[in-house]
């Protein structure tokens, strides 16, 4: 894979306005095993003193694949998503989120690394997450894309 | 102030195996949809034997281990190192120990170990003690 390192770290993210799904929050409780009412059951939210179901701390990394095409910007770097590991993840939180809220998520490309001709590269995307012009959260992603034809 | 000392450990969160429908659920809540998690026949054409599971779930169960032991609006960030694959039927385990605390600022080193020891997440969280 020849990777345009030039391409990447010009690479454009438009903001993403999602509001958050009730119901979405209680499938996301469900597939990950969570049991706990407060994230699945309004009445045993408000009973804790959250105005709606709170979203859980790693939740901010699917509303931005709410996009029609969320990995598209791989795509265009010519990256093969079967290459590709997600290699560090981290949240940084302000407030608490909660169903009905609306947020906007502004990403970047804050990191472009290339190692051993293009062999892997590892990406870095950080998102600002905010609700009402506030900060409520920050994501960052560190993705690895290794290249089978380089070889190790 | 919440009653935490350094060398603290949080209860061990303990989930079922993870199978395919654990990853078919969780690919549709989260939204990663990348089949590579989801269909074997995608995951063959990469050169792998199965699908493996998203770094992502096991996030989430990390997300539990906390979010059981603290209220959630008590923590600060979450950073986490994916070091190794989960495969379909591995078990996680998360742990979590307190190493230090600053300023009313718990650090929780975390870890996701499966059943034959592997390491699949390694990280740390920052928890308002105050």
């Amino acid at each position: 894979m020849v990777f345009d390192e030039a391409k990447a770290r010009a690479q454009v993210f438009e903001p993403i306005t999602v509001t958050v799904d009730r119901g979405r929050l209680a499938f996301f409780a469900r597939a990950t095993g969570q049991a706990d009412p407060v994230y699945t059951d309004l009445a045993a939210a408000r009973a804790a003193g959250h105005r709606d179901l709170p979203v859980p701390p790693t939740f901010f990394f699917g509303l931005e694949l709410e996009l029609p095409d969320p990995f598209g910007y791989l795509a265009t770097l010519g990256v093969d998503l079967r290459h590709v590991l997600h290699g560090k993840q981290s949240f940084t939180y302000h407030a608490l989120v909660y169903a009905g809220d609306t947020l906007t998520l502004r990403s970047r490309l804050t990191g472009v690394t290339v190692r051993s001709g293009g062999a892997m590269v590892l990406l870095v995307k950080t998102t600002d997450i905010t609700r009402d012009g506030e900060p409520v959260a920050e994501a960052s992603s560190t993705i690895i894309v290794r290249d089978p034809e380089a070889g190790q | 102030m919440m009653d935490i000392a350094v060398g603290d450990e949080l209860p061990p969160l303990v989930v079922e195996p993870i199978s395919r429908t654990t990853l078919a659920l969780f690919a549709g809540a989260s939204g990663d949809h990348n089949p590579i998690h989801i269909d074997v026949d995608v995951a063959r054409s990469a050169g792998l034997d199965d699908v493996f599971a998203h770094g992502m779930l096991s996030m989430a169960y990390l997300g539990r281990l906390l979010t059981g032991w603290v209220p959630q609006e008590r923590l600060r960030s979450v950073q986490v190192r994916f070091t190794a694959i989960t495969p379909v039927h591995g078990q996680p385990t998360c742990t979590g120990t307190v190493v230090s605390i600053t300023d009313g600022l718990a650090k929780v080193k975390l870890a996701v170990t499966l059943a034959d020891g592997t390491v699949t997440l390694a990280g740390d969280a920052i928890i308002d003690v105050n």
